[in-house]
């Protein structure tokens, strides 16, 4: 019952396809709010304290943040977030998010392969912050007609 | 340090985890996952879902439940105040939904130690409950890999 006229077609995708670009922003409120929605109340994610204390610059998002906030860009792309079957990543660098302010994240979405008999493509995400690769080898399979 | 013994322990099946749709809805809201099918129940269902659909890293929230068994054991030497994420995989065989019924089977695939660091990977496999006496479906593959650095490190 999928709604056509907003899903993308693989017949319609080339490898190196930009599908999608996104700005996401942390502050320390986003990160409270995300320990409280998924039951991750590590400190190194809201006390700073204890985060200068184990050696980190300062409070860190939870990688599982930045992983779960960038994937929505491929997720309206496709129309359908069930549409996503598959999703990993490498968290390669923290994300310090500032008492004051936020941390911008960015990311940007590309085909990085397509498998037409299984009817999926894979999505590579560029995600960076302040010009450098805070996830690696982060790739969203996605399900299309 | 991390106990090499725990290596290739599974787990019983954890006791069922109701996915509910407000959870869904305030889990989304903080992962900033704004599609409908997350929210609208008309939405979802115009998309041919029974119900809310979870966003694509919902599953951490049931696996984090099912590691606990592992890295709280004192006896598995994991110092989570010295834990860094390393990598995270999902695998969805069809995706969560509001109402699902969701046990979790946890599996550690490897412990390995290298230069004073130590690496854990752990594996949960989730399903829906059977409704009846049927097997139960599998839903959901959920790949965790933690480093804990050294005392040293």
């Amino acid at each position: 019952m999928a709604d056509e006229r907003t899903q993308p077609l693989l017949a319609d995708l080339a490898v190196g396809d930009v599908v999608a670009t996104g700005t996401v922003e942390l502050d320390r409120a986003r990160l409270v709010r995300y320990a409280g929605a998924s039951g991750d109340f590590n400190p190194i994610h809201w006390d700073e304290h204890f985060a200068t204390g184990v050696g980190l610059p300062d409070v860190i998002a939870h990688g599982m943040l930045t992983m779960g906030s960038v994937v929505g860009v491929v997720a309206d792309w496709a129309g359908d977030p069930g549409a996503v079957v598959a999703y990993q990543t490498r968290f390669t660098k923290p994300v310090p998010v500032p008492r004051d302010g936020t941390a911008v994240v960015e990311v940007s979405a590309a085909v990085g392969a397509i498998d037409a008999d299984a009817g999926t493509v894979r999505v590579d995400l560029t995600v960076t912050h302040e010009g450098a690769k805070v996830l690696g080898r982060s790739q969203a399979t996605v399900r299309l007609s | 340090m991390a106990n090499p013994d725990f290596a290739g322990r599974e787990y019983p099946a954890t006791a069922p985890y109701s996915v509910g749709r407000e959870k869904l809805r305030e889990f989304s809201s903080a992962v900033g996952a704004a599609h409908p099918a997350h929210h609208d129940l008309v939405a979802a269902r115009g998309l041919g879902y029974p119900d809310l659909v979870a966003p694509p890293t919902f599953a951490v929230v049931v696996a984090q439940r099912a590691e606990a068994q592992y890295v709280q054991d004192p006896d598995a030497g994991i110092d989570f105040s010295r834990v860094v994420h390393a990598d995270e995989r999902f695998t969805h065989h069809r995706p969560i939904v509001a109402g699902d019924e969701l046990v979790t089977v946890l599996h550690v695939d490897s412990v390995t130690e290298r230069a004073g660091i130590a690496m854990v990977t752990t594996r949960c496999e989730i399903f829906a409950a059977a409704a009846d006496d049927g097997a139960p479906e599998p839903v959901a593959t959920v790949s965790s890999s933690l480093v804990i650095r050294g005392e040293d490190s």
